[in-house]
């Protein structure tokens, strides 16, 4: 790596921040040293989840609040991702097609990503990728999901803040009470507004979402499901974005409040947790592929495969082969 | 920077359409071919200025440029995004162009910095075998 990556991609070298994320996303040595320098510098931007199901008008949602937030002269940071092929590896990262209009404005930095294997809507690499931009001076990153179904909700324990996206024909009221996607959205966006039945698909979406918050208020300690407020937005006539963006900037500036109370952040935890699950796994799993105890590993696999070990069985022993060494 | 062909990391490449023209159909056929040879395909859209592609190319820090344009303003466009590209620090990134491109032109394009002009009629598998035996230059 070129030397000094991080430090000009802080100064606001773009050609170096692309290239640092680069190195992260290919999980390199060197993006793993500059995560560790810029770690410290990162935490203050306020990370905005955008998921919903392929189609709903997550990537054209997007660009109608990078507008908005252009208008007030602030910078923003976008990371998509899109899909990689199970067969080829390969994929088509199509998202900036709709953000056209941002191409050749240097305070948008739009970044794709393929998933590159990784389910729950994610690349494994996202949090790491928001980390950089974040240290980079970017103080609102947007990650956009995959195209999600009912139940790719990771992306809720990595963001500040959830938007799930909605389009005004994708169901009943027994759509709204399943549980999944809808749980975990801090706002639920009916978009696509200027289409018939918007109103109706919002007020459908508020009576069953609160029907579950108020029933709750006798629950305890149980976990709560979110109670989300549901907006309506149209990225064609741009209505509802406005009032869109104020909404996250109020969650922003609540979630800073009680930081500087004291309070421990709950969204920075679960981050934290997320993201330190995936290491300690990448650690395991390179560790058992290194030349020493890939013999090892394989053998274990083949008995697991033939039933004669039980994979609870073989997963401390394989662990036992790590601690030894 | 590491050797994306012996790395064995993804080979991410940019599709764009500079200039007027509204036939974006070979440059879709493309991009999905190139997915299924394995790469990364960041994907623009139409209508493209200059300025516009360097800089997602630049974002997005991709190792290949496919320039698809049949309008007949290559002789302009892909000059300008060649030397946008080599001002961005971009020298390393390989540029290449299909669409209707007359063969008197090329050489011109590729003294501007164009690698390759892929005609009407190239496969699939030439168009990724060039980009995997040239990327490994970088």
């Amino acid at each position: 790596m070129s030397d000094g990556l991080p430090e000009r991609a802080r100064s606001g070298d773009r050609r170096a921040l692309a290239r640092l994320l680069t190195e992260v996303e290919n999980r390199t040595t060197d993006g793993e040293q500059a995560l560790r320098a810029l770690y410290p510098q990162a935490g203050r931007a306020h990370l905005v989840g955008v998921t919903g199901a392929p189609g709903a008008g997550k990537s054209t949602l997007v660009a109608a609040l990078v507008s908005e937030v252009r208008a007030a002269g602030r910078t923003v940071a976008v990371i998509a991702i899109d899909p990689s092929s199970p067969i080829t590896g390969g994929a088509i990262l199509g998202d900036r097609v709709r953000m056209q209009v941002h191409a050749g404005d240097s305070d948008v930095f739009i970044r794709s990503m393929a998933s590159r294997g990784h389910s729950g809507g994610l690349a494994a690499s996202t949090v790491a990728a928001a980390a950089v931009l974040d240290a980079s001076g970017f103080g609102l990153i947007f990650i956009e999901t995959v195209g999600t179904g009912q139940s790719e909700v990771e992306v809720a324990s990595i963001a500040d803040t959830t938007l799930v996206v909605q389009a005004p024909d994708m169901g009943d009221e027994v759509q709204a009470i399943k549980a999944g996607l809808l749980e975990v959205a801090d706002i639920v966006v009916v978009n696509k507004s200027d289409r018939p039945g918007a109103d109706r698909a919002a007020s459908q979406l508020r009576a069953m979402l609160t029907v579950g918050a108020q029933h709750d208020r006798t629950a305890g300690d149980r976990p709560r499901p979110k109670r989300p407020q549901v907006m309506l937005a149209s990225s064609i006539t741009g209505a509802g974005v406005p009032e869109l963006l104020d909404a996250l900037d109020r969650r922003d500036a609540a979630r800073r409040a009680t930081a500087d109370q004291g309070h421990s952040d709950a969204a920075a935890l679960k981050r934290a947790e997320a993201q330190l699950a995936g290491i300690l796994a990448q650690r395991v799993s390179a560790g058992l592929r290194a030349p020493g105890r890939s013999a090892a590993r394989e053998a274990t696999l083949r008995r697991v495969a033939a039933h004669e070990l039980d994979p609870f069985s073989a997963a401390d022993e394989l662990l036992e082969l790590l601690r030894d060494g | 920077m590491s050797d994306p062909a012996a790395s064995g990391r993804p080979i991410k490449v940019l599709i764009a359409k500079p200039g007027l023209d509204g036939h974006d159909r070979g440059a879709k056929v493309l991009a999905r071919g190139l997915r299924d040879e394995g790469f990364e395909v960041i994907y623009t859209g139409l209508r493209q200025t200059p300025e516009m592609v360097v800089s997602a190319a630049l974002q997005e820090d991709v190792d290949v440029v496919g320039l698809s344009i049949l309008s007949g303003a290559h002789m302009t466009l892909l000059p300008k995004i060649c030397a946008g590209l080599r001002e961005q620090g971009m020298d390393d990134v390989l540029v290449t162009a299909g669409g209707i491109i007359p063969d008197d032109d090329i050489p011109a394009l590729e003294q501007a910095g164009v690698s390759r002009v892929f005609g009407p009629g190239t496969t699939i598998r030439e168009v990724g075998e060039f980009i995997r035996a040239n990327v490994a230059r970088r």
